[in-house]
């Protein structure tokens, strides 16, 4: 990624726009549609949770209770008090923002893998609190009636246009990330990943970088989850359990830690595999502890690394050699 | 008289019941080559974490160009103009050369949120500004040629001038060299002696701490000696070779 031209990089960019506005005319039936809507969701919150932990190195095991603090707050908001859509979302988004702030502020002062602990516990409060508060949450059962997105008495209801939406926000959020990493930001972030100490003697705050991410993070699960809601219509707690976070973990590290094109890849790879999968659907956590190990063990980059190793491969029989010669060549 | 450009009074620190330094006073005058020298664990390393901000003092003041830095973060130290490089190298792995130093420039560039989201104009200009002084640097330390090599690929003389390379790009007022000579060989030894000289010939205060004797005595303005968290001397080079007690606390007294 670092090799990049910004010519390389730019042409990166038109593509995956030029993919993205021409891929539902070429799927044949609406259900692939309804997959990639919601691979969508998965691809804005795994930008974010590459952010923090593939740039920043902080680990998130709690990042779904995001995603469902903002379902859950525009759509309560919505359904029951009748807010209007974006003053439902943008609820949510200022809840998400408010409670990562104190999550990020107590736990990032400390070094060492405390972030991840409290966001295990941070999850798993969530997850009871969405089942117990059942005036409120509707409990176990769920949530329903949501309305569908919508501004100024529109309403987005076709799925093309939910899609448009859902990929034109997660194409601006990927374009904010690229633009962060690219920046004296994205340096003092990977700084803070290998050594906190060298990164805060050159002058980076680390405390305050730290907890940035992790809000924008948040945050970005937060957009995700508001969308998600008023697509579905209905949200229940088990949508944003433990497995939720360990699923949205798995996204990061299968397409690649520190990886923005890695996250897109990631996201929607593991949104369509169940699909794919469908027979084994009870079985799919041991299919993501499976991948995980694999991935680990023979692709460290994730997806990004395997794709960049395929092009290199590719360019090399395009020039006539074989990977062996080129690999002494050089 | 003046008070000295860096200096430190009466700095003690303890690590539970042991003194890791013990009303420690230093003054460095502005456009010198400072040196600490000591035998292991005399707290040479020690005080430079407590210039830096990494380890918090029990007692006593810092002061640069006037100004109190006392109990300082380290990036507040590093915002006045102190920055340092490591004993154990610090740098980071997974980045370029390059980008190891532009890291360095951190505080150089003051575009904000609305720069670096949209790519301003400005955002370009400090961007590009940036590079040539991250690219300076690394051709001041002979690593031109390695701007694109990943740092942990480095070998260990390169990594350690790569460590000098990444703190000049901050613009310091003040260098703070952590035994840049550990691990050199002979040659690779000299070559840095004079990288650090022409450091300071340009202007750069330099604290330094190191153990080969024949470096710091050929290069270094002023010397102080640390002895079991203690200073025992201080002065030139000339000066602390001759002093009876540092010659006792290398060579054991008789």
């Amino acid at each position: 990624m670092a090799g990049w031209t910004s010519r390389g990089h730019r042409l990166g960019i038109a593509a995956f726009a030029a993919g993205l506005a021409v891929l539902p005319a070429l799927l044949p039936n609406e259900y692939y549609l309804t997959v990639l809507i919601v691979a969508g969701f998965h691809t804005i919150l795994t930008l974010g949770l590459n952010l923090l932990m593939g740039y920043a190195g902080q680990i998130s095991l709690g990042h779904a209770a995001f995603y469902g603090i903002a379902a859950y707050t525009t759509g309560i908001l919505t359904a029951r008090f009748h807010w209007p859509v974006p003053a439902g979302i943008a609820a949510g988004l200022a809840l998400v923002l408010l409670v990562s702030a104190g999550i990020a502020v107590p736990t990032l002062r400390l070094k060492g893998h405390y972030l991840a602990m409290g966001t295990l516990g941070f999850g798993i409060i969530v997850y009871i609190v969405l089942n117990e508060a059942t005036d409120l949450t509707g409990g176990p059962s769920g949530l329903t009636g949501i309305p569908k997105l919508g501004l100024a008495g529109v309403t987005i209801a076709s799925d093309l246009h939910v899609y448009y939406v859902v990929w034109g926000a997660a194409f601006l959020l990927f374009l904010l990330a690229q633009n962060l990493v690219r920046s004296r930001l994205g340096r003092a972030l990977r700084a803070i990943h290998t050594s906190e100490t060298a990164a805060a003697v050159l002058g980076v705050d680390t405390e305050r970088y730290k907890i940035g991410v992790f809000i924008l993070s948040a945050v970005y699960a937060g957009v995700a989850g508001a969308l998600y809601a008023h697509y579905v219509t209905f949200v229940s707690p088990g949508s944003f359990g433990f497995h939720a976070s360990v699923q949205f973990v798995t996204m990061v590290v299968l397409g690649g830690m520190g990886s923005l094109w890695g996250a897109v890849a990631g996201a929607v790879f593991l949104t369509a595999l169940p699909e794919v999968l469908r027979a084994i659907e009870d079985y799919d956590i041991l299919l993501y502890g499976g991948l995980l190990i694999l991935c680990m063990m023979f692709l460290p980059g994730g997806l990004a690394e395997g794709a960049e190793r395929l092009a290199r491969g590719v360019r090399v029989l395009a020039a006539g050699g074989t990977p062996a010669a080129s690999g002494r060549t050089r | 008289m003046a008070p000295a450009f860096l200096h430190g009074e009466g700095i003690t620190l303890h690590f539970g019941g042991v003194t890791a330094l013990h009303d420690v006073s230093f003054a460095v005058e502005r456009g010198n080559l400072f040196t600490i020298i000591g035998p292991n664990g005399a707290g040479k390393t020690s005080l430079f974490n407590v210039i830096t901000g990494l380890y918090r003092m029990d007692t006593g003041d810092i002061h640069l160009e006037g100004r109190r830095i006392s109990h300082f973060p380290p990036h507040a130290v590093a915002r006045v103009g102190i920055v340092r490089t490591f004993q154990n190298l610090e740098l980071f792995a997974n980045m370029t050369a390059l980008e190891n130093v532009l890291t360095g420039g951190h505080l150089l560039t003051r575009y904000g949120a609305l720069d670096w989201c949209f790519r301003s104009g400005r955002f370009r200009r400090e961007e590009a500004a940036l590079r040539a002084k991250a690219e300076a640097a690394l051709a001041f330390v002979g690593l031109s040629a390695q701007q694109d090599v990943p740092a942990g690929a480095l070998p260990f003389g390169s990594a350690r001038l790569l460590e000098i390379a990444r703190a000049l790009c901050a613009e310091p007022k003040v260098l703070l060299l952590d035994e840049p000579a550990a691990g050199l060989n002979l040659r690779e030894t000299a070559v840095l002696g004079d990288i650090i000289r022409r450091i300071v010939e340009r202007g750069i205060t330099a604290v330094m701490v190191d153990h080969d004797m024949d470096l710091v005595m050929r290069i270094s303005d002023r010397v102080l000696v640390l002895n079991y968290g203690e200073v025992i001397a201080t002065g030139t080079p000339a000066e602390v070779q001759r002093n009876p007690a540092v010659i006792a606390a290398y060579l054991g007294e008789e």
